[in-house]
């Protein structure tokens, strides 16, 4: 059966380049990056060349700025939990999105827990925040402002440069979670007044199990891992050095093809939204219209409930998802489709296609060939439909 | 979560019985709401003697939503009103080989379901008889 893998938002299959970049830092250059004879220094080197690579496709301005974490999920715990730690006497007041990733919500929800007060912003219906909210919500208490750069199940791109702007203006620190946007599409950290940025080896065809946090030369940061003084102090624990040097050449690579890759996987993307628009009615598109990542498309099937969709493709070997392969456990609607004010019944029935390079037009003819049979079939079992009818 | 369905969960999600409606049903009901992503209607005939001699259903909501209305209409085929009664919604979940256990409410929709649909059928029998 053909196989068709549309959930490169969850992860990527890691590249061919990638791997075999990897592979002699399991096998012959196995020292401890902090070890200072031969087998040890080779492997510093590796780390700090990838440091250069995964620099550049930031558009950091130095590599002492970038730290190498154990995920993207660690990365944010590390930007707010360690912000807010440092700067405890200087306020207590955190301001988010309401449609951030649960490692950003999440990492919040704890601190709110140890008595720092949280503002969660409103979106309006294509998931852009409420930039007159952020502004009304700093106060001289408000010590970040963490706000991702796009979002995972929508797509939707914010607008960090001028968030960047208006909190700079006011002393704060900025933190963006760019899990989703580093590699896809082109910014520069050093142009942007972003203080710490989050991003992840694994969405970019890189490995699991290895992130970044960018900090800005002179933020303040408590380090959330104690031990010996990897990372410049800032973050324990013996450097994963095949998988640093895997992210570093995803960058290297991401760097170099993020023009053409982005063009590529937005057509493939509209020709697929087209199709679908096409094939079926009832359908709505979740997310901006323009302002989104290359690779994303969520609509709403209106009258089902996602998981019968999903797992009916799959059986056509088809991946796509509900969502958030974080969320995927939980029974409850997506928090973003329902920050959106996407009504409740049709949060249901939404369904994330994210592209990857890998993917090809026949791919989307084939998902276009076996998607209207399926959606049919379960409107004719939703005692719903008739009701739209 | 997906990926954690049984083979026989898998089975009937993929080739559902007794999907539809029954136009002259002796008892619809009606389950659930879209907020929370469930929504069972299920429909019975039963003959003058009790007994349940069709089963159907409509459903919106995930695989095992599908599953067990399929489970639960073939369980209550043939079975006397009171013996329907008697269906619970482990036993939906047992013939289906066991359920996720952030599935199990969809067991307990086929329950409601099913109670629901001979509610409506002795509601019915008694208006007929008044």
């Amino acid at each position: 059966m053909r196989k068709v893998y549309l959930d490169n938002n969850a992860t990527t299959r890691i590249r061919e380049e990638v791997l075999r970049a990897m592979l002699p830092y399991y096998k012959e250059i196995y020292g401890n990056a902090s070890s200072v004879h031969e087998f040890g220094r080779a492997a510093r080197m590796a780390v700090d060349d990838a440091r250069v690579e995964a620099a550049g496709l930031i558009g950091a301005s130095s590599i002492e700025e970038v730290i190498f974490t154990g995920s993207g999920t660690e990365a944010d715990n590390f930007a707010v939990k360690g912000v807010a730690h440092a700067l405890k006497s200087k306020g207590n007041h955190i301001i988010t999105s309401s449609i951030e990733h649960q490692a950003v919500l999440n990492a919040c929800k704890f601190l709110e827990r140890e008595g720092y007060k949280v503002t969660y912003l409103k979106v309006d219906k294509d998931g852009i925040v409420d930039i007159d909210e952020l502004k009304a919500s700093i106060t001289d208490k408000t010590i970040l402002v963490t706000i991702m750069y796009a979002n995972n199940e929508v797509g939707t791109i914010e607008p960090v440069e001028e968030i960047g702007r208006i909190v700079k203006e006011k002393g704060v620190y900025f933190h963006t979670d760019a899990v989703q946007a580093a590699g896809k599409i082109p910014f520069e950290v050093k142009n942007m007044n972003i203080d710490l940025l989050s991003m992840s080896a694994h969405k970019i065809y890189g490995p699991k199990g290895v992130g970044i946090l960018y900090i800005k030369k002179g933020t303040k940061i408590t380090p959330q891992m104690l031990g010996g003084h990897h990372e410049m102090g800032k973050r324990a624990g013996t450097e994963n050095v095949a998988g640093i040097v895997g992210l570093g050449k995803a960058a290297e690579l991401a760097k170099k093809e993020i023009g053409e890759e982005k063009k590529n996987l937005t057509i493939l993307r509209d020709y697929l939204h087209k199709g679908i628009t096409a094939r079926i009615e009832s359908v709505r598109p979740n997310g901006h219209p323009e302002k989104r990542l290359p690779n994303t498309l969520n609509v709403g099937f209106k009258y089902l409930e996602g998981e019968s969709i999903v797992l009916n493709l799959d059986l056509e070997g088809v991946a796509v998802s509900t969502g958030s392969a974080c969320t995927s456990g939980s029974l409850e609607p997506s928090h973003v489709l329902t920050a959106m004010g996407v009504d409740p019944a049709e949060t249901q029935g939404s369904i994330r296609f994210s592209l990857g390079r890998d993917n090809t037009r026949d791919d989307m003819d084939y998902v276009l060939q076996v998607l209207p049979p399926i959606i049919k079939r379960l409107r004719d079992m939703s005692p719903l439909y008739e009701k739209g009818k | 979560m997906e990926g954690q369905y049984s083979e026989k969960v898998m089975e009937h999600f993929r080739n559902p019985r007794n999907v539809g409606e029954i136009p002259d049903a002796s008892g619809i009901g009606n389950v659930g709401n879209p907020v929370c992503g469930d929504i069972m209607r299920l429909y019975i005939k039963v003959d003058e003697n009790e007994v349940i001699t069709d089963a159907k259903f409509k459903t919106f909501g995930c695989g095992a939503a599908i599953a067990t209305s399929s489970m639960v209409t073939e369980l209550v085929k043939g079975k006397t009103v009171g013996e329907a009664l008697k269906v619970s919604n482990h036993a939906v979940a047992e013939a289906l080989g066991g359920l996720p256990k952030i599935k199990m409410h969809c067991s307990v929709l086929a329950e409601q379901a099913l109670r629901s649909a001979i509610d409506d059928y002795i509601a019915k029998k008694s208006r007929k008889a008044a």
